[in-house]
């Protein structure tokens, strides 16, 4: 008896056993994992959860695993923060962070990759792989080396100097393609279709990968002492992620953990590539992006996989999308490092400038309790971040020249350069 | 010769992994005329919905999504390859 019953189309709900597949084959539709709620509800409870383990899988019961050999790096049991600097900066009462660079690869990434390639494992693959803005390719890295299974990562070849060095030093083999994260994810795919028993985490085995997201509100709940914010912000490049968070809510309710999952969803994308943001905004079709340029690499997905489903569940929670400019997004980051002492990479910066303008849009009220999620380690984006601070001034180790630099009307601790412009 | 390269989701329907056919110069339209008279009703339905492709189907000319291009009216030459994958990858 397993609290998994199989797969089953989103669309269409044809059903299928759990197996390596993502798409129906009735219909072409997505797939999702089929579950025994009665079992989990009977089997599930906050005093359980509680004494689990410090990581993602303590909420094991409401995850696609069918036995019990995880690859377990720590990803998750993040601290909620509770941001009232950064609250009172931008005029909210209640303002949550859930930090998630401090996962074992300094992103969310690891609470979706730890689930994928446990369940590879469990289907006995014989390589793993991922199409990646970088985050998750430095997770499959580094899953896959604990795994110690090979890995094949396909990336764009523009993205941040970091987070290549983050994801070569696992060993994996990585495959720099020429074009966008759209282009690598579409060789990604047909690589992964031609290779039945390599499991790619974001594709082939993704009905199981996205469900790891779903921790996300789980730890958001808990921490809250099982109850739910009023308002989410959660970046959106695929818009899974959204996704995932909105159902991890609404699954609590399911399993009774929560009395009421009702909860406001809005996402946030950088202006440059917004098709998600923009149907919220028009609420029109979700249409793909093909030229784009942001310094928030890990949202550039022109082609957003869940972008219809994100769409629909922020317009169905009554939630909304922002899209920031890369300069507001430069200044977001600066912000919550100054406020919070949390140094985010642009993903994160987009969610705190996202969040600032749905407030200033009053699609935010001040007195919601407000949950953001902060994607990304600001570590893996310093070249890009350089270009907004300036250099420390250096002086010879005497008193006066220290006096003389912190002398009226000078400012040697904001040392935050122009703005770069986007 | 423009070849068409199906994902394995269609299998149960092309019952091959790639087809070929000898059109000359054409349009996307054209050889999914081409495709739904081989393959039948079964393959239309996946793939087109009141005359457009359905959302969850993503068809590229040489690797390039033809909603980037022209869509239904992309041009396909002589020796294009066309891609047919299910648009639930990525992120």
């Amino acid at each position: 008896m397993s609290h998994v019953i199989g797969l089953k189309c989103r669309e269409c709900g044809a059903q299928y056993p759990a197996v390596i597949q993502n798409t129906c084959y009735e219909c072409f539709g997505p797939l999702e994992v089929n579950y025994d709620w009665d079992y989990i509800s009977n089997h599930i409870s906050k005093e359980k959860i509680a004494s689990g383990p410090k990581s993602i899988w303590r909420y094991a019961d409401l995850l696609p695993l069918e036995s019990d050999k995880r690859i377990d790096l720590g990803a998750g049991f993040n601290k909620l923060h509770h941001a009232q600097r950064l609250g009172a900066a931008l005029g909210l009462d209640e303002l949550y962070i859930l930090d998630e660079s401090v996962n074992p690869t300094n992103s969310f990434k690891d609470r979706v990759t730890s689930v994928a390639i446990s369940k590879a494992i469990e289907f006995d693959v014989k390589a793993v792989g991922c199409a990646s803005t970088g985050n998750l390719a430095a997770a499959v890295g580094a899953h896959a080396a604990k795994a110690g299974l090979p890995a094949y990562i396909f990336i764009p070849s523009t993205i941040e100097l970091g987070k290549i060095v983050q994801m070569l030093i696992y060993g994996p083999n990585v495959i720099a393609v020429e074009g966008t994260y759209d282009d690598a994810n579409r060789l990604a795919s047909e690589v992964a279709d031609s290779h039945p028993d390599w499991a790619f985490v974001n594709i082939n085995i993704r009905p199981y990968y996205t469900e790891g997201s779903k921790t996300l509100a789980y730890e958001t709940a808990e921490q809250l002492k099982w109850q739910v914010p009023d308002h989410i912000v959660a970046p959106m490049a695929s818009g899974a992620l959204l996704c995932a968070i909105s159902r991890g809510f609404k699954e609590l309710e399911r399993v009774g953990l929560v009395d009421n999952s009702k909860v406001k969803i809005s996402g946030a994308q950088p202006l440059n590539c917004s098709p998600i943001s923009s149907a919220v905004q028009k609420n029109s079709e979700v249409i793909p992006v093909r030229n784009f340029e942001t310094i928030a690499h890990s949202l550039a997905i022109g082609n957003p996989a869940d972008g219809y489903y994100a769409k629909r569940t922020i317009l169905d929670s009554e939630g909304y999308a922002a899209s920031p400019t890369d300069t507001e997004i430069i200044e977001a980051i600066h912000l919550l490092a100054r406020t919070e002492g949390i140094f985010t990479e642009p993903a994160g910066g987009t969610t705190v400038a996202g969040l600032k303008k749905l407030v200033e849009s009053g699609h935010i009220q001040h007195d919601e309790r407000v949950v953001i999620y902060v994607t990304g380690n600001g570590l893996k984006a310093q070249d890009t971040m350089l270009k907004s601070l300036q250099r420390p001034p250096v002086i010879k180790p005497m008193i006066g020249e220290f006096e003389r630099l912190t002398a009226p009307g000078l400012d040697i601790l904001g040392q935050k350069a122009d703005l770069v412009h986007s | 010769m423009v070849k068409i390269r199906f994902s394995s989701a269609l299998s149960n329907v092309t019952h091959a992994r790639e087809t070929t056919f000898e059109l000359g110069d054409t349009t996307v339209k054209a050889v999914l005329e081409k495709l739904v008279q081989q393959f039948g009703p079964d393959f239309e339905k996946r793939i087109l919905e009141k005359g457009e492709v359905r959302r969850f189907v993503n068809l590229y000319v040489n690797g390039e999504d033809i909603r980037h291009l022209s869509g239904l009216d992309s041009p396909v030459k002589d020796a294009d390859e066309i891609s047919i994958l299910p648009a639930v990858s990525g992120g």
